[in-house]
This record gives structure tokens, C-alpha cells and sequence, in this order.
């Protein structure tokens, strides 16, 4: 294996770990919401997170990179606070990853929160448990499968994307090169070796997470 | 200064109307009594601040917990109080003994009078500790649901129908309990209940409900006496009363005292001196104008016709009695009662055909 595939996999790991922590806390509060509001705007909000599990990343890619772009509001502002712009860099891809895997993430946390019910939540209130007590002492503990299917999904699927990263990331060695970019190298350029390594890596790889998503947590096979 | 409980709710929904004002005694153990849908379970929730009246007041002795009129409304976790609910919801992820520690462990040292171990005995759970809930018997896990209630320093434990998820034998196991916690705390107890058996057995203090209305509220027999209720006990109309086990017989009989005379029951464990409480339906009492000589029922005893009342057949009546201070309803037919000529005032006697222990 060449020195460009190591720095492939380490950079996909390295995107997909921050990805997930990003996701965790960021889709923790829209599940939280989604499953306990009465809201009229409820359905809106679930269908925007869930959008990207229907929309080609191609659409979802072009349209963030117009956003980030130098004309586009986001890229106004990165630029107007001196970072620059998002897009062929790390934090770009980052970005776009965390929309990209949101309802992988968020959709088991809800169902989670939402299979708790509503009274062991009510019994931490009779017993003293103020909301956010409430939260972090019996909701969290007891959505733990949720937080784990997500978590797991939201890695996997993060290592697995390939058109969002083309659009957004670009093809740039160390910075945004994922696994499966290199494999459609690899491919261009009739190095079916190389690919096989990369490719076949991949395959083990999710056969074992979903493996054991489904070995440990039967309960939520549905979600995946 | 009071040492009572008023509550005042106006709910009004599509399907559901509830508007009852209570002023209910701040100790013992009060009973909410009615069927599905009479609003029983609502008026709970909202002392205990799980639903908001739109329209509500609620103070316990000093301590106002919702006066809409003011905008005042102190959320669940922020009151003094304890609930039981009708399936035990222990916390899964915690063992039996951080459970107990949860409502505990989030109130200040001053204000609890029990320490767990105290608890854990009143409740016969002290070996259960270090259970986790899904080890428990139904019964069990009740038992260590009203011992976390109670170690959360409430000054009103709330009940609601905390038996009706058990099969009898657990029900059985878990009443004693309940008599304990009524006999050795000070602490008022709400209980909503829609058996007739129960709240005989526990309450003090019984509040009828029916479509979102309290149409009876006072002292047990006060309101088990009342006649001019609709047919809410209908086949079940009864009084309780408290008697005193004076003496076990010869031929395995147990003579009962109470300030009306003797009943016999079959023969009791409990030593004599003890109190007990008996269900006496309308329905097992007779009445005889002159002391029956030669009949098979033993318990007889003199009484006083109060007045009567229709039933919901037309071919009976209910006759509420006075026996020396107690009241006893006696249910019998129109015709029995013309041909005695049953009216306010009448000295006679009532035969009892059973008596249901209750304990």
C-alpha cells in the first residue's frame, strides 16, 4: 500500500471521528426537540433532516458550495472573519458532512427519546429532577442504544461518502483525499491493485460495523 | 394557617370536562373514588403539577402550589410531594437502591424525616437493594416505588391506582403496606382508586367523582351512608365499620365488639384488642321488627331507622340505619318495607347475614 492510501484512510478516520462528535452534539438537541414537541413546525423540521438521506450529494454538494463560495452568505462571512473559504479545505468538508450524515444520526436518537415515553420523565419531575436533570439523568441513559446506533451510523456513513466530498472537498492529498476519492483514482488510473486493497478494506469494514449494529442492538435493525 | 389540602381544577376539553372544589383534611388517607372517565386520575395529575388547569388553585397547608388568579404556577419538580403511579416506572438503569436515592438524593437533609434503611424496612425491601428492577416481582417493584416516593421528603404522598396492575396475590402482599405507611406516618395520603374493596379497607376520607365531578366528600361512612346518591355503588352500596376483636370461641368463631353490640366472624389470627375494619353491604342486611328467635343468622344487633331512599330497581329501597352511632344501610324490597311499615324513627333490628373482613 503507497504512502497516499495510509494518508487516505487516516484522513477519512480523522474526518469521520470529528464528524460524528460534531453530529452528537449538534443532532442531540433536534432529536430532543423532534421527539417531544407538539410543534406544527415538527414536520418541516423532520423533513429537512431527513432530506439528505433522498437528495443526490451532488445537489446537496452544489448547493453548500455556492453557499460557501466567495459570493455565497456563508463564504461572505468566513471571509469577512478572516478564515477564508470552506470550500477544497478540511473544515469544508467537515461541514458538509455533518449535513450530509444529520438523519443518520438524529432519526435513531429521536426514536429513541421517543420510546422512553413520557413517564419516567414525569417520575424524575415528582422526584426533585429539574428538566435538565431530567435530561442528562434519565433521558440520555436511557436513549443509550439510540446514542450508539447513531453514532455508529454516522461514522460509517461518513467514511462511505463520495460525491459530496467531490464537490466540496475536491481531490487534495492530506487535506481532502478520503478513501473512496482514492479508490476513484486508483480506478482512473487502471490500478485495480491498489483499488482492490482500498475497496475491499471498505467492505470489511462496513460488514463489520452494521454486523455488530446488528448483533447488539436487534432493537434497532429498523433504523439502518 | 391550615393544615389542609385545597384544590380547585376547572379542565375543559372536547371530550372531558373536569371541575371539582375540594377542601380535603391534611392527614390520613383521602380516596378518589369513581369509575374510568370520572376524572379521578386528572384531578391527581394536576396536584401534582403534571397538567396545568387552566383554571386552578392548589395549596397544601400553607404552601400554594398553583393560583392561576396570580399567574402562579410552581412546576412538579419544584413541590414537596410523591407519587406512585399505577405501573411502578422504576428507572432500568438504575439499581433498586440508586432509585431509591434519585428524589432523595435531590432534596435537602433538613427536610427528610426517613433515612433509606428506615424506608427499607417499613417496606420489607431492605434485601432488594442491590436488585436491579427487571429482577422484581410486580409486587416488589410497587414496594420500592412508594419507598422512593417517600425518601423524596413529600409532604403528600399521591396515589394513583397504585394495585390496579397487580393480580390479587400481589394486591394482597402490597395492602398491608399501605396500612403500615397509614397507621406509622403523619402524612397525607391521596389515593385513586376505582375498587370499592380498597378504598373500604384504606381510606379515611372518600371524595365521589363521576363525570368530572365531586357529587360526595367527606369522612368514609359519611359518605358510604349517603343514600340519595345515584346508583354509584348501585350493587355495592355498604358501610365500614371499625370493631374490636374481643374474643376467640370454642367452635372457631371470633366475637367482634363495636359500640353497637357483638358481630361473629369466622375465627382471626389477630390478638384480641385489635382493631378491624368490616365491609357490611346493604344487600347481606335484614330487617325483623321483633329479635328473630329462631333463625341461622347469628349477628343481630338494634337499630334506628334514619330514612330511605329508591335504588335504582324499582322493587327496592335502601334503608340507612343508626346503630348506636355507626350507620348501616340495609337493602330490601318495597314490599318488605310497606308491610313493616319502615319509617324515620322505627326501633328495630337488623340481621346481618356477612360481614367482609377487610385485612
Amino acid at each position: 500500500m503507497e504512502d497516499t492510501d495510509l494518508g487516505a484512510i487516516w484522513l477519512t478516520l480523522k474526518l469521520a471521528t470529528v464528524v460524528t462528535v460534531l453530529l452528537l452534539i449538534v443532532g442531540t438537541p433536534i432529536a430532543w426537540w423532534l421527539a417531544r414537541t407538539r410543534s406544527r413546525l415538527k414536520g418541516v423540521v423532520g423533513a429537512v433532516v431527513a432530506l439528505p438521506l433522498v437528495l443526490p450529494p451532488t445537489v446537496l454538494g452544489f448547493y453548500l458550495l455556492v453557499a460557501m463560495g466567495p459570493n455565497g452568505p456563508v463564504g461572505r462571512l468566513t471571509e469577512g472573519l478572516g478564515l477564508g473559504l470552506l470550500p477544497f479545505t478540511f473544515p469544508g468538508l467537515v461541514i458538509a458532512s455533518v449535513f450530509y450524515s444529520l438523519p443518520f444520526v438524529v432519526q435513531p436518537i429521536q426514536n429513541a427519546f421517543e420510546a422512553i415515553g413520557e413517564r419516567p420523565l414525569e417520575v424524575a419531575a415528582t422526584l426533585r429532577a429539574s428538566p435538565w436533570d431530567t435530561f442528562w439523568s434519565v433521558a440520555v441513559p436511557l436513549a443509550k442504544p439510540g446514542f450508539l446506533s447513531g453514532a455508529i451510523l454516522g461514522f460509517a456513513h461518513t467514511v462511505g461518502e463520495f460525491g459530496i466530498v467531490l464537490m466540496i472537498g475536491g481531490n487534495i492529498p492530506g487535506k481532502t483525499r478520503v478513501v473512496s476519492v482514492q479508490i476513484y483514482d486508483h480506478v482512473e488510473a487502471l490500478e485495480y491493485t491498489q483499488a482492490h486493497w482500498l475497496a475491499g478494506g471498505m467492505v470489511l469494514f462496513s460488514f463489520v460495523v452494521l454486523f455488530a449494529l446488528y448483533t447488539f442492538n436487534p432493537a434497532r435493525r429498523k433504523l439502518a | 394557617m391550615s393544615d389542609g389540602i385545597r384544590a380547585r381544577f376547572r379542565v375543559d376539553r372536547k371530550e372531558f370536562a373536569l371541575d371539582v372544589d375540594l377542601s380535603l383534611p391534611g392527614r390520613g388517607i383521602t380516596a378518589l373514588f369513581g369509575h374510568s372517565g370520572s376524572g379521578k386520575t386528572t384531578c391527581l395529575r394536576a396536584l401534582a403539577g403534571l397538567e396545568r388547569a387552566p383554571q386552578g388553585y392548589c395549596a397544601i397547608g400553607d404552601e400554594v402550589w398553583q393560583d392561576e388568579t396570580r399567574g402562579l404556577f410552581v412546576p412538579t419538580h419544584r413541590r414537596a410531594l410523591g407519587v406512585v403511579f399505577q405501573e411502578a416506572s422504576l428507572f432500568p438503569h438504575l439499581s433498586v437502591r440508586r432509585n431509591m436515592e434519585f428524589g432523595q438524593k435531590r432534596t435537602s437533609t433538613a427536610t427528610n424525616r426517613f433515612s433509606l434503611p428506615e424506608v427499607a424496612e417499613l417496606l420489607g425491601i431492605a434485601a432488594l437493594l442491590d436488585r436491579s428492577p427487571g429482577e422484581l416481582s410486580g409486587g416488589e417493584r410497587q414496594r420500592v416505588a412508594i419507598a422512593r416516593a417517600l425518601l423524596a421528603a413529600p409532604q403528600i404522598l399521591l396515589m394513583d391506582e397504585p394495585l390496579a396492575a397487580l393480580d390479587l396475590k400481589r394486591k394482597l402482599e402490597i395492602l398491608p403496606y399501605l396500612e403500615r405507611l397509614h397507621r406509622e406516618l403523619a402524612l397525607p395520603i391521596i389515593y385513586v382508586s376505582h375498587s370499592p374493596d380498597e378504598v373500604a379497607r384504606l381510606a379515611d376520607h372518600l371524595v365521589l367523582l363521576d363525570q368530572g365531578r365531586a357529587v360526595a366528600c367527606g369522612p368514609l361512612n359519611d359518605v358510604l351512608a349517603r343514600i340519595d346518591l345515584p346508583a354509584t355503588f348501585a350493587d355495592d352500596a355498604g358501610v365500614v365499620i371499625e370493631a374490636q376483636v374481643a374474643e376467640h370461641e370454642a367452635d372457631d368463631l371470633t366475637r367482634l365488639e363495636f359500640p353497637g353490640g357483638h358481630i361473629f366472624v369466622s375465627r382471626r389470627h389477630e390478638a384480641p384488642g385489635t382493631l378491624l375494619r368490616c365491609r357490611i353491604h346493604a344487600r347481606d342486611v335484614s330487617l325483623a321488627l321483633i329479635p328473630p328467635q329462631q333463625t341461622s343468622i347469628l349477628n343481630c344487633v338494634a337499630a334506628t331507622v334514619v330514612d330511605l331512599a329508591p335504588t335504582d330497581t324499582p322493587g327496592h329501597v335502601l334503608v340507612r340505619l343508626d346503630v348506636a352511632g355507626d350507620p348501616l344501610l340495609a337493602r330490601i324490597t318495597r314490599r318488605s318495607a310497606e308491610k313493616l311499615a319502615i319509617r324515620p324513627g322505627l326501633a328495630l333490628r337488623a340481621q346481618i347475614k356477612a360481614v367482609a373482613l377487610l385485612g
